[in-house]
C-alpha cells in the first residue's frame, strides 16, 4: 500500500462521483454523487496525511466530514422546498436563475 | 496483509461507487452511498486512524444516509422523467479526462510508504489534544456552522404559513 496507489484510488472515486454529477438528472442522485466526490477528496487528504504522518490532516477530515453534514442538511431541505414549490425533482427544471 | 486488505477494499469501494452513478433507482443508489462510506470507513482504519473511521462511520454514513432516505420517503419520487440520464457520453470523457489529469498526478508522488521515521496519526487522544488546544477557534466557529445549518434547514423547508 504506497501513497501513489491510494491517491489513484481516491482520483478514480473521484471521476466516478464527477460522471454522476454531469450525467444523472434527479436532485438527490446528483447530491448522493458530491458525497462521493467529498468522500473521495477526504481519502486522498488522510492518505497524505498518513504517509507524512501528519496529525493535521486528521483534523483537516474531521472539519470537512462536519461541513459536509451541514451541506447535506441543507441541500435535502432546498430539495424538499423545490419539490413543494416547483413539483419538480430533475435538476433541468430548476433554470429560473439561468441567464 | 495490508497491501491485501487495500486491494480488497479498493475493488469493493470502486464497486460501491460505481452502483451510486450507474443504478436507475435511487434507493439502490443511496444504499451504493452506504456501502462506498463503510468501506472508505474501513481504509481509514486501515491507515491507522480509528478515530475518523468511528465518526466517518457515526455521523457520515449514519446522518447523511438517514437524510438522504427521509428524503426520498418523504418525496416518494424515485424516478425523475422517463431517462435518469443527460448527456452520459459527454460526461464519461470529460470525467476521463479529469481522471487522466489527477492520474498524473499521483504517478508523479511515485511509490511514498508510511516513513519508518514519521510518527503515525495515533489514536484518538493526540488527535483530541489538537483539537483542544491549537484547532480551538476552527472547531468552535464550526458549531456555529452546524447550528446555522440546521436554523436554515429549517427555515427553508417548514411549510408556508405554519409558524
Amino acid at each position: 500500500m504506497t501513497l501513489e496507489r491510494l491517491l489513484l484510488l481516491s482520483f478514480v472515486v473521484f471521476s466516478i462521483g464527477l460522471y454522476g454529477v454531469l450525467a444523472r438528472r434527479h436532485v438527490i442522485a446528483l447530491l448522493l454523487s458530491i458525497e462521493l466526490m467529498f468522500n473521495a477528496v477526504n481519502l486522498a487528504i488522510l492518505s497524505v496525511a498518513w504517509a507524512h504522518g501528519w496529525l493535521t490532516g486528521v483534523i483537516l477530515v474531521l472539519f470537512g466530514i462536519a461541513v459536509t453534514v451541514a451541506e447535506v442538511a441543507v441541500g435535502l431541505s432546498l430539495f424538499l422546498l423545490a419539490e413543494r414549490v416547483r413539483g419538480t425533482t430533475a435538476a433541468d427544471d430548476l433554470s429560473t436563475l439561468e441567464g | 496483509m495490508s497491501d491485501l486488505a487495500f486491494w480488497i477494499l479498493a475493488v469493493l469501494l470502486v464497486a460501491f461507487a460505481i452502483g451510486v452513478v450507474t443504478a436507475r433507482s435511487l434507493w439502490r443508489a443511496a444504499y451504493s452511498l452506504a456501502g462506498a462510506l463503510v468501506t472508505t470507513a474501513v481504509l481509514y482504519l486501515v491507515l491507522s486512524s480509528p478515530l475518523l473511521a468511528a465518526v466517518q462511520l457515526l455521523l457520515y454514513t449514519g446522518g447523511v444516509l438517514t437524510l438522504v432516505v427521509y428524503a426520498l420517503v418523504v418525496t416518494a419520487s424515485t424516478d425523475a422523467g422517463a431517462s435518469p440520464w443527460r448527456r452520459p457520453g459527454a460526461a464519461l470523457v470529460l470525467s476521463l479526462l479529469v481522471l487522466a489529469v489527477l492520474a498524473t498526478v499521483a504517478v508523479r508522488t511515485g511509490s511514498v510508504e508510511h516513513a519508518a521515521g514519521t510518527p503515525g496519526l495515533g489514536d484518538g487522544e493526540s488527535a483530541g489534544v489538537e483539537l483542544f488546544t491549537r484547532y480551538l477557534v476552527p472547531f468552535e466557529l464550526l458549531s456555529v456552522l452546524l447550528l446555522g445549518a440546521i436554523f436554515g434547514a429549517l427555515a427553508i423547508a417548514r411549510r408556508e404559513g405554519s409558524s
